[in-house]
């Protein structure tokens, strides 16, 4: 759970304007000095991330503009936008949809199961709370990998759910390989994604409130409606674009469980890298998920929410 | 204390109750739904990895022989080495730096401290393919510069999968320490400073003892991390510097074999296990 909830804020900066007059100098300078210090302990890191993280996200920028060669080289200096008005092309916007609408589907799914088990979870006793909230964190953070290759198993058409459904006469439904498959496959992945910050949200509220509701003859549906929702809405959608944005862009669970049919757009940017070989199309690609990234976490933020 | 159980007990809404208590059912019986639904496709895969049949979705009886060839396999073995290697540097580098972030940007005020508070995160929620896109330009680009300069050039492998893996451990190591500091009394810190410990006996007597379980918690979540990296991982090994998930990743690709099942059952322990170790080490407090 530590991992989820951020460090409170930063805070206001210390306020020098209160400091009697006389003192002011030394107070600063000894601030500033500590202020210095600081800085110099995180200066490495710092650097790290901007020669590693920082620069390579301005590489991508800078190829997204670039031209590819016919023997798919990249062409750095002949500067253009056609990478960007590819992604116009209605094969593009096709993945791009299917992409928005799996992600967006899963996301609902996860908001389904994930909001009463947080409830739940929320509302048990100490020992039993901590207890369970271990058994949605081992999940959450063993092999991403391993877990979508289950389903894999576990759907194949000589597999246990084809049994299931051959018993109970549903016959010869294909399950792998199909937009269904990897829907499954982006709920099992990021459901404790949604499940943490939503019980996070739930159990910092304040329950008298609800039963104030309930005792002035709200019924509990109105209660849930008028109180609780409203009090939760930051881990909804802290929950929300913790598990959209990795569906968005997944591409382990669309190669395991899709098919050639129903690729989404991590998989088709990876495809311009690994085997297309059109870097600047890719790049350009990149940065439109990106976009969308950046567009949830706006969105996240302008609802004032806090605690991703 | 919790509302639903003061709601069912409590006697002037008594006809309220009865849907109350159905509410409680349900959301117990989602609960059950949910826990079956995490850990049965697991339990699945760990029951047909002792399947002696080739055919992996028939049972037929029990067997250790795919774990047997498991050991046997030579790519599996030296892509589990890589593996570890990569995970040890990766883990130990991204420790350090991204403990030394917690503390500058929690317990230190300076200008700037927001960009770097915001480029910090990004990492964690930039999705997987980005970043691989990311490193892999990032590195052909150095590579280019490498070359004019000194007339030969590095390759892609161990080397950048390592470079890589620090880039976004760092923000997971510096996130789990930060929280840990924040729940930190600092007067004690305060009071070794008053008693004339240098800031760095501060730090190491009085600090870094409290802090441990984070940094350790945070090293496990790293090497987790780490292990279990496919897509970033993919686009910047060379020949050769495969690593145990991307070798695994490219098998699935192919089918379902038993072979398969065994090392995942074999990658799941063990990363189930370090994250087990990561929680019981976090949730220690300092008395």
């Amino acid at each position: 759970m530590s991992t989820l909830t951020t460090p409170p804020d930063a805070g206001p900066e210390p306020d020098s304007g209160l400091l009697a007059p006389e003192t002011e100098g030394l107070e600063e300078k000894g601030e500033r000095r500590r202020g210095r210090r600081g800085f110099l302990i995180g200066a490495p890191s710092l650097a790290y991330l901007v020669l590693f993280f920082a620069i390579p996200l301005g590489i991508v920028l800078v190829y997204s503009f670039a031209t590819r060669s016919r023997t798919g080289l990249t062409i750095l200096g002949d500067w253009n936008l056609d990478s960007y008005q590819r992604l116009a092309d209605s094969l593009v916007l096709e993945i791009f949809w299917r992409s928005l609408w799996l992600a967006g589907l899963s996301t609902i799914i996860c908001l389904l199961l994930g909001y009463p088990l947080a409830y739940y979870l929320a509302t048990r006793p100490p020992r039993l709370r901590a207890v369970l909230l271990v058994l949605v964190m081992i999940p959450f953070w063993s092999n991403f990998l391993v877990r979508t290759y289950a389903w894999r198993v576990l759907l194949a058409s000589d597999g246990p759910m084809s049994g299931v459904l051959g018993w109970i006469g549903l016959g010869d439904v294909r399950l792998l390989f199909t937009p269904f498959a990897i829907t499954l496959g982006l709920v099992y992945g990021f459901l404790p994604f949604m499940i943490l910050p939503l019980y996070a949200s739930i159990e910092r509220l304040d329950f008298s409130l609800v039963e104030a509701a309930r005792d002035l003859y709200g019924s509990g549906w109105q209660a849930f409606r008028r109180v609780t929702w409203p009090l939760s809405r930051p881990g909804v959608i802290a929950g929300s674009i913790l598990v959209f944005i990795p569906s968005f862009g997944a591409y382990v669970t669309p190669e395991i469980l899709g098919g050639s049919r129903t690729t989404m757009i991590g998989s088709y940017v990876v495809r311009q890298f690994l085997s297309a070989r059109d870097w600047p199309f890719g790049s350009a690609l990149s940065f439109a998920i990106l976009a969308v990234m950046l567009g949830a976490a706006v969105l996240y933020f302008r609802s004032g929410g806090k605690n991703l | 204390m919790s509302a639903l159980d003061a709601g069912a007990s409590s006697g002037p809404v008594s006809d309220a109750a009865h849907p109350r208590r159905a509410v409680d059912r349900l959301l117990a019986g989602n609960a059950w739904l949910v826990f079956a639904f995490l850990y049965a496709p697991i339990l699945v895969l760990v029951v047909l990895s002792f399947n002696s049949n080739r055919i992996v979705g028939v049972w037929q009886e029990p067997t250790l022989r795919w774990y047997r060839d498991l050991l046997q396999d030579q790519a599996v073995l030296r892509s589990l080495k890589n593996s570890l290697i990569v995970a040890a540097v990766s883990t130990t580098v991204a420790t350090v730096l991204g403990t030394a972030a917690a503390l500058s940007l929690e317990r230190f005020r300076y200008r700037g401290q927001r960009l770097f508070d915001g480029l910090l995160y990004l990492p964690v929620i930039i999705p997987d393919v980005t970043m691989a896109v990311m490193m892999l330009l990032f590195f052909v680009q150095a590579f280019d510069l490498i070359l004019i300069a000194t007339g030969t050039s590095p390759n892609l492998g161990l080397g950048t999968i390592s470079l890589s893996h620090i880039a976004f451990n760092i923000s997971f190591v510096a996130i789990v320490v930060r929280a840990r500091l924040a729940g930190l009394d600092r007067s004690l810190e305060e009071a070794a400073a008053d008693l004339y410990a240098s800031s760095w006996q501060a730090f190491r007597r009085v600090t870094l003892p409290l802090i441990a379980p984070g940094v350790l918690g945070g090293a496990l979540l790293a090497l987790t991390l780490s292990l279990d990296d496919v897509v970033i991982t993919s686009f910047v090994s060379g020949p050769g510097s495969t690593t145990l998930p991307v070798y695994v990743f490219g098998l699935v690709r192919r089918g379902v074999t038993p072979l398969i099942n065994a090392v995942s059952v074999v990658m799941l322990v063990g990363s189930m296990l370090l994250v087990i170790a990561s929680l019981i080490v976090q949730r220690q407090r300092n008395d």
